[in-house]
């Protein structure tokens, strides 16, 4: 009976060494890493619910442990410590009743606050305007359109620092989610409406983005990169591509549009000027055009790297 | 139709599919011939409307689906541990993930716990039967004919690729072309027949065909998760019908309803999936509940603690249940204010369900707790089901779902819920009730050698899914990133250990049916608190010889010291009970044929199938089969052979 006792603690014990160890790894996670004041916040938010998580697993194990041990069927216990009857009791029932609606008012709080901030651009670069970006998913590519620089880019995205994005989502056929972890969560890109999400870089650098909705089979390609730099570095990307690029035509467009994969471009001009796909209009725009398209098999297998290389 | 459209061709793993259903066929189809076996199949089990034989019938199939829906997790969780041998392309994995999906909340967690309630709710309340026995044969014929349609999908005609929730636009005729997705259409709207109808059933069952006198707060807790259970059925399951029925609609006829053309409404299917899908997770986890708390009284040796507690706590779960379905698409860009509302609900939950777990360990509380393989499948729930619960909390906060929204940390969250609530309750359910079913109990040291590689395997698979989750690892990639490698190759080996595990379960299955002592009293544990030991074992088709009376809480309990049996010779008199019929199979065939031709999209072979559904219906409405009476002389010699008793 010992030897059993000894195995239970040494589980436990375990257990709570390998959470710890496995916690520890949090610092590189990308989640727990933010290069932005969206990332940021949602971060804090996490950490700080992750306190009443690790509160309650600690009492609920503990409890666990130490009542199994103790209340196993063997000879050496007494009489006393069995009571098959007793089926209640008023008191400590409250207390489980009470104390989880005051964990769920302590974590709803900041939830909505939280909520509310990210419907506006970020506090930190509210004396700028932010950068309006319209990011359209279509299978299974992206397409970034800024209408200010009346430049677009597919594939991958260059954005300034410390100053916000609003980010105008939408979706050229099936539904797809933008998200870029390092700057922040995600949100939905759908076709004939159009999603607003704001996000931000501090640091200047690279991140990944991509679909995180699974939109049929070139869903894992779905990816773009984000160079983040500084406004300066930033606007003479954006003279560069709107001096050297050539301009989008409907017909160009139409082409990249096809279901696909296809390597990063850049014009000097957007497709916003004939189709607007946020629009109920143009919302069967991709539709009509390529409805045979999406017949075709694209066998797509891993051949180890990604397909956006081309700059 | 070219042959080679009709059969899929092309993929080695598809062919070995082929080959293997090919010879299994064969083999059963030789053993029931050479044993001379189809009579006797036929009689006693195809055409039953024994509750107790339907509910094995379910529990088998949802066993094989739990094969199959298996065999798709090894499959990908072989493609993400070495995504350089490129054992799945990317349309095969998107295939196998939508079907491992589909598979294991339709055709294997809903009929497996369907198929317990259906043996054990009956024999709980003091019931003979079901309130509708031949009704209950269809329910179990749709589920069957529905899932064999949606599993026979990846050798002919193509499996569905959308995933198991099948967006529009994505899902529709445009962008998924092709019989696959009418399969996952037809397949679910088949077996959803039977889920409405058995929720019905139970119900009434539960409500009107109680052993006299048993008051609704004297009904074990299992039978009460059951009721609620079937609430929910009724209320979510017709809203899977018409969303189910409008997309055929849409891809068969060219209605415009969730289509990016002709004014459609793509996201109208979100939402109308997941008012069905969200309380439809309370489905598969309620009944689990009960489960539990009966197998934790009974091998604590207790009385369940905060019984009335813990009914209101699944009244107010059911409930929230409906209030929350937002929560699967917070990204959708509803607003603050509205995902506020949702973010709160969803949290609120948490707190029936912590009122549940505190319940279930102030039960183990001055309890004398015996660690047989059933309660063991329930004592490791608890500490899995909290790690799932509290991330679940974090999700529902809905700034933070931003980041977690349709990343891996989501996919282990609800494998966290979903393994360690429903499919222990399986395991648990099925090792505890299964001397009620054949007679014999499994193999107890086999069993413990199953539970651990099972559960160590299932903590080893979903536990660093957490951590790649926060990495920014989206779910339903085929291959990934080299940092996510480590924890995913881990998942993997976790993933085989779960497999073994499963392994050494039906292995158990086998073992015990060969070499397992024969039940020779209905109270097989001894410690038996509910209604269902009060029967003789092997349990005769009536169930009980003379019913209960006056019968509280914790009935065979009260039974016991009193001295009382439901054999009671001085009280026996005829009982009714139904005649088997061949008319549920025969009729849900037909309606399979139908659904089959409309999967190819054969609108004639399908309406004739139709037709002749309905000609099966009214032959059934002109059938005057009043069943037939057990004679006291053969109760008396039943009983007297399942209960030892020498003949006077």
């Amino acid at each position: 009976m010992n030897r059993k006792k000894h195995h239970y603690k040494k589980g436990f014990i375990f257990l709570l060494l390998s959470m710890v160890v496995l916690l520890s790894g949090c610092e590189q996670m990308v989640v727990f890493d933010p290069k932005g004041p969206v990332a940021e916040s949602q971060k804090d938010l996490i950490l700080y619910s992750l306190i009443y998580m690790a509160g309650i697993i600690v009492v609920v194990f503990a409890a666990f442990a130490i009542i199994v041990v103790k209340y196993r069927d063997h000879p050496n216990r007494k009489a006393s410590s069995y009571k098959p009857n007793l089926h209640g009791n008023k008191a400590i029932e409250a207390v489980w009743i009470i104390i989880p609606i005051i964990i769920v008012t302590l974590l709803s709080i900041p939830t909505v606050n939280t909520l509310f901030d990210l419907e506006e651009p970020p506090v930190s670069s509210s004396d700028k305007e932010p950068l309006v970006v319209y990011a359209t998913a279509a299978n299974w590519k992206w397409f970034f359109s800024y209408p200010e620089q009346d430049i677009e880019t597919v594939n991958y995205l260059h954005i300034p620092t410390d100053r916000a994005i609003e980010f105008r989502l939408a979706s050229a056929g099936s539904m797809a989610a933008l998200w870029i972890p390092a700057l922040g969560g995600q949100k939905y890109n759908m076709a004939g409406m159009q999603t607003v999400l704001y996000l931000q870089a501090d640091e200047p650098g690279v991140y990944d983005g991509r679909n995180s909705n699974f939109n049929g089979e070139g869903f894992t390609e779905h990816t773009f990169e984000v160079y983040a730099e500084s406004g300066d570095k930033f606007n003479e990307w954006v003279s560069e591509q709107q001096e050297t690029a050539p301009n989008l035509t409907q017909k160009k467009y139409n082409k990249l549009l096809e279901p696909g994969l296809v390597d990063r471009y850049t014009f000097s001009s957007t497709h916003r000027d004939w189709v607007q796909h946020g629009t109920l209009e143009d919302m069967d725009y991709t539709i009509e055009r390529f409805r045979e398209a999406y017949e075709t098999n694209m066998h797509l297998e891993n051949d180890g790297e990604q397909t956006n290389n081309e700059h | 139709m070219q042959l080679d459209e009709f059969f899929v061709t092309g993929e080695p793993l598809i062919y070995g599919g082929m080959v293997a259903i090919a010879l299994v066929t064969s083999a059963i189809l030789f053993i029931l011939t050479y044993f001379k076996k189809w009579n006797w199949l036929w009689r006693e089990w195809l055409t039953t409307v024994d509750h107790k034989k339907i509910g094995i019938m379910y529990i088998l199939s949802a066993l094989a689906m739990l094969f199959r829906g298996g065999m798709d997790a090894l499959m990908m969780r072989v493609q993400l541990a070495f995504p350089g041998m490129n054992f799945l392309n990317a349309q095969h994995y998107d295939e196998v993930f939508t079907t491992h999906g589909t598979v294991m909340i339709i055709f294997m967690a809903m009929p497996f716990l369907i198929g317990l309630m259906n043996i054990i709710v009956p024999l709980q309340i003091g019931a003979r039967d079901f309130a509708f026995p031949f009704v209950n044969a269809i329910s179990f014929w749709s589920f069957f004919f529905g899932a064999m349609l949606f599993n026979i999908s990846f050798v002919i005609g193509g499996s569905p690729d959308a995933g198991w929730t099948s967006y529009t636009p994505l899902a529709g005729a445009a962008m998924s072309p092709g019989p696959g997705q009418n399969f996952y259409l037809l397949g679910l709207q088949l077996a959803g027949i039977g889920t409405l109808a058995t929720g019905i059933n139970l119900m009434v069952t539960i409500l009107k065909m109680r052993a006299p006198s048993m008051k609704m707060f004297h009904m074990p807790i299992f039978t009460w998760s059951s009721f609620i259970t079937c609430f929910i059925i009724i209320f979510a399951f017709p809203i899977l019908t018409v969303a189910l029925a409008l997309m055929t609609i849409d891809r068969i006829f060219g209605s415009q309803f969730f289509t990016l053309t002709g004014e459609g409404l793509p996201m109208m299917w979100t939402n109308l999936f997941w008012m069905w899908g969200h309380p439809e997770v309370y489905i598969v986890i309620l009944p689990a509940f009960g489960i539990f708390s009966e197998i934790i009284a009974t091998f604590a040796k207790k009385r369940l603690f905060g019984y009335s507690a813990m009914v209101w706590s699944i009244v107010l779960i059911a409930g929230l249940s409906f209030l929350v379905w937002v929560h699967h698409f917070f990204t959708m860009g509803a607003g603050a204010f509205v995902n506020s509302v949702f973010s709160i609900s969803t949290m609120l939950i948490a707190v029936p369900t912590g009122v549940k777990i505190f319940n279930w360990l102030g039960t183990l509380y001055k309890s004398k707790i015996e660690f047989s393989v059933a309660m063991l499948w329930s004592l490791a729930f608890i500490p899995s089901f909290v790690i799932g619960g509290v991330t679940g909390v974090m999700l529902g906060m809905a700034a933070a779902d931003f980041q977690f929204h349709n990343s891996y940390f989501l996919v282990a969250h609800f494998h966290y819920v979903l393994i360690a609530g429903t499919v222990f309750a399986c395991f648990a359910g099925l090792v505890y009730w299964y001397p009620k079913m054949f007679g014999h109990k499994l193999n107890e040291r086999i069993g413990k050698w199953s539970f651990w590689f099972f559960l160590i395997g299932f903590h080893v698979c979903f536990f660093p899914q957490f951590f790649i989750g926060l990495d920014g690892m989206p779910r339903r990639i085929f291959y990934i990133a080299p940092e996510w490698f480590t924890l995913n190759f881990i998942s993997t080996i976790g993933a085989f250990g779960m497999g073994v595990g499963f392994a050494i379960f039906v292995y158990n299955i086998y073992y015990s049916f060969r070499y397992s002592e024969r039940e020779t009293t209905g109270d097989a544990w001894n410690n038996g608190r509910t209604l269902e030991w009060a029967t003789a074992a092997p349990v005769p088709h009536y169930n009980f010889a003379t019913l209960p009376d006056k019968v509280g809480y914790d009935a065979l309990l009260d039974m016991k010291e009193k001295g009382e049996t439901t054999f009671d010779e001085s009280k026996l008199e005829p009982i009714h009970m139904p005649n088997n019929t061949g008319k549920p199979i025969i009729m849900m065939g037909i309606l399979a044929f139908a659904s089959f031709a409309l999967v190819f999209e054969w609108v004639t072979l399908a309406a004739i199938g139709l037709i002749g559904t309905i000609i099966m219906m009214g032959i059934r409405s002109f059938d005057y089969d009043d069943g037939h009476y057990v004679s006291v002389d053969e109760i008396k010699r039943t009983e007297r052979a399942a209960r030892g008793l020498n003949d006077e």
